[in-house]
């Protein structure tokens, strides 16, 4: 059978070549609806993915406030960029908030899940619902819900803190307690979502793993540091990686909170809002398009440096 | 002895999540909370921490600061809109690729998932030049058709045909000389029927909740999305708390509604879509 099969592929392969175009384009041609179907895609894709891609770069070789003539500045713009403070600041800004969220998020969701994943739990489906809902709810809402309570004065957080005989904190004043707020409201919306991808994950670990544990001896807390984490670690790794890209795009959360000023001293600027202001406020679109570039470099190389790191860690 | 302890251990199992939980619901606890009361008890110390009875009056406070019934018309038309034609051509082309074979259907599928990877920012500033030029800046286009063919959609409607869908219904749709076309639209379509509610209600509240994109090709108050024009209220107001809350109430509540409803499917659509790729 197998055999067979090779065998065919093998002649297929070599009837195709050398017969050579007539007879694929008559392939085409009879299933040329089947073209048609999946051509939206692709037609979309050239017009809003492909083309302003080379546009971009196209642009970011440019200097052009969108009105007149763009003029040519050769690599100028990156050469900017690189001494650029207020850039690094925002890239610094990025990854502070990447850092807070990033690890209290997934360890919180990690838990969230072995916690769910308990065979016979009562109230599954509440706790499944309550957990996701903070996904559904717009960005732009949570972060107006988050203003009031980290409010400077009249937050809520600072009553409770002065209830308790702490004193009140200035959230918005300080650099890095913004970037705290900040990094809360993305924990607060994604810790459930991640929490059930990686529940997903765990109830494809056979019980009986647990059970075996149990009986050698195991507490939870060993279960879960010794089970459950190695044997989702493809998951993980998918929620890291996921993580680190939406971290790197962050922009509504900044930019509602504090407006397009990024807070005091711009400590709230991201990347892409960093972006959006050279584009949309100052009209410098060939020198926002070369911070999308620089973006880009950032999210793939970043992206490639945790894939390495988790891969290395999980395979001691 | 043993059931004693599992049931100390139940509870503070049910406990521990019970944090969580509140957590979770907090906010819009506070959320409701803020828009039933008047400004100045949500600002004075101690705050007023139970629901009051101002929301009529907040909500009436934002109807005439904003046209906020056009913007929860033009999100509906959007979302809605959007939707419809996610799922047509997502599912079209995701059975197309699970179903029939065709020349260069392998490189065409991998081209479609290299895109994902793609950046939205990377196009961004180009795609907004090319709207303006194209005179599609303040229209509902701008926000609908580049959206329209994604990527994820068709992934995961190609997933689902080809668990769902057996070859031999549609071998014997083809005896009965069925068409390319008309095997998607009788055979395919009822039994994609669970995907399409996962999409449509996935697709419908990305597009709700997005801020960005409308908030760069919109300028003109009578077109903005729900997002936007909150976002605009919350810069404007921000010190009327009561009328910014109520706002948010009145854009957010729709699509938890939605969600309540439909959870359950939904939360596994999310888990499905994340461990298959």
């Amino acid at each position: 059978m197998n055999a067979t099969n090779t065998q065919e592929v093998t002649n297929n392969v070599q009837y195709m070549k050398p017969v050579g175009k007539g007879s694929l384009w008559r392939k085409v041609y009879k299933n040329r609806a089947l073209y048609l179907f999946i051509s939206p895609f692709y037609i979309l894709f050239l017009i809003f993915g492909l083309f302003p891609i080379f546009f971009s770069l196209y642009l970011s070789f440019h200097k052009w406030s969108g009105l007149g003539k763009m003029e040519f500045v050769g690599l100028k713009q990156f050469t900017y960029l690189l001494t650029d403070t207020t850039f690094w600041q925002s890239v610094g800004n990025t990854f502070a908030i990447w850092f807070l969220s990033t690890i209290p998020m997934l360890f919180g969701a990690l838990v969230i899940a072995f916690l769910l994943n308990t065979p016979l739990l009562k109230f599954k489906g509440f706790y499944r619902t309550a957990f996701f809902v903070t996904n559904v709810t717009s960005i732009v809402a949570v972060t107006i819900i988050f203003k009031s309570i980290f409010g400077n004065h009249f937050g809520l957080l600072n009553y409770v803190f002065t209830m308790i005989g702490l004193n009140p904190v200035e959230w918005l004043n300080s650099g890095i307690l913004i970037k705290v707020v900040i990094a809360s409201m993305v924990i607060w919306r994604w810790t459930g979502y991640n929490a059930i991808i990686y529940l997903a994950g765990l109830q494809s670990i056979p019980n009986t793993l647990y059970e075996a544990a149990k009986i050698d001896g195991a507490n939870l807390v060993q279960m879960f540091f010794h089970i459950t984490i190695p044997l989702l670690r493809p998951i993980i790794l998918f929620t890291v990686l996921m993580t680190t890209i939406g971290s790197m795009q962050l922009f509504t959360e900044p930019q509602v909170l504090l407006g397009n000023s990024g807070g005091v001293g711009g400590a709230g600027v991201t990347i892409t809002m960093y972006m959006y202001k050279q584009a949309f406020v100052d009209n410098q679109y060939g020198y926002a398009s070369a911070v999308s570039w620089v973006l880009f470099g950032i999210i793939a190389l970043f992206s490639l440096l945790n894939w390495k790191i988790v891969q290395k860690t999980g395979a001691k | 002895m043993n059931g004693k302890f599992s049931r100390l251990k139940n509870i503070a199992l049910h406990f521990l999540l019970l944090i969580g939980v509140f957590i979770s619901i907090f906010p819009f606890y506070w959320l409701i909370v803020m828009s039933t009361n008047k400004t100045s008890d949500i600002l004075k110390f101690p705050p007023k921490l139970i629901f009051g009875n101002e929301f009529f009056t907040n909500i009436n406070n934002v109807l005439q600061n904003v046209d906020f019934f056009k913007s929860f018309l033009n999100t509906l038309f959007v979302s809605t809109t959007s939707a419809v034609a996610i799922l047509f051509f997502c599912s079209l082309a995701g059975f197309t690729f699970a179903k029939f074979q065709f020349p260069g259907k392998k490189i065409l599928f991998t081209l479609l998932l290299i895109t994902m990877m793609i950046p939205s920012q990377l196009s961004f500033v180009p795609s907004y030049i090319m709207i303006s030029k194209m005179g599609w800046v303040n229209t509902f286009p701008a926000l609908i058709i580049p959206g329209l063919a994604n990527a994820f959609g068709i992934f995961w409607m190609k997933q689902y045909s080809e668990e769902a869908i057996h070859d031999s219904l549609l071998d014997a749709g083809r005896l009965d000389g069925c068409n390319h076309f008309r095997l998607y639209w009788n055979i395919g379509l009822p039994i994609l029927r669970p995907a399409f509610a996962f999409l449509g209600i996935f697709s419908f509240i990305s597009v709700w909740n997005d801020y960005l994109w409308p908030l760069v090709v919109l300028n003109d108050p009578a077109k903005y999305t729900l997002q936007v024009t909150l976002s605009q209220l919350n810069g404007i107001y921000n010190t009327d708390y009561g009328l910014v809350m109520a706002g948010t109430l009145l854009a957010t509540l729709p699509l938890i509604i939605i969600f309540m409803f439909v959870s359950r499917q939904f939360i596994s659509g999310i888990a499905a879509g994340a461990i298959k790729d």
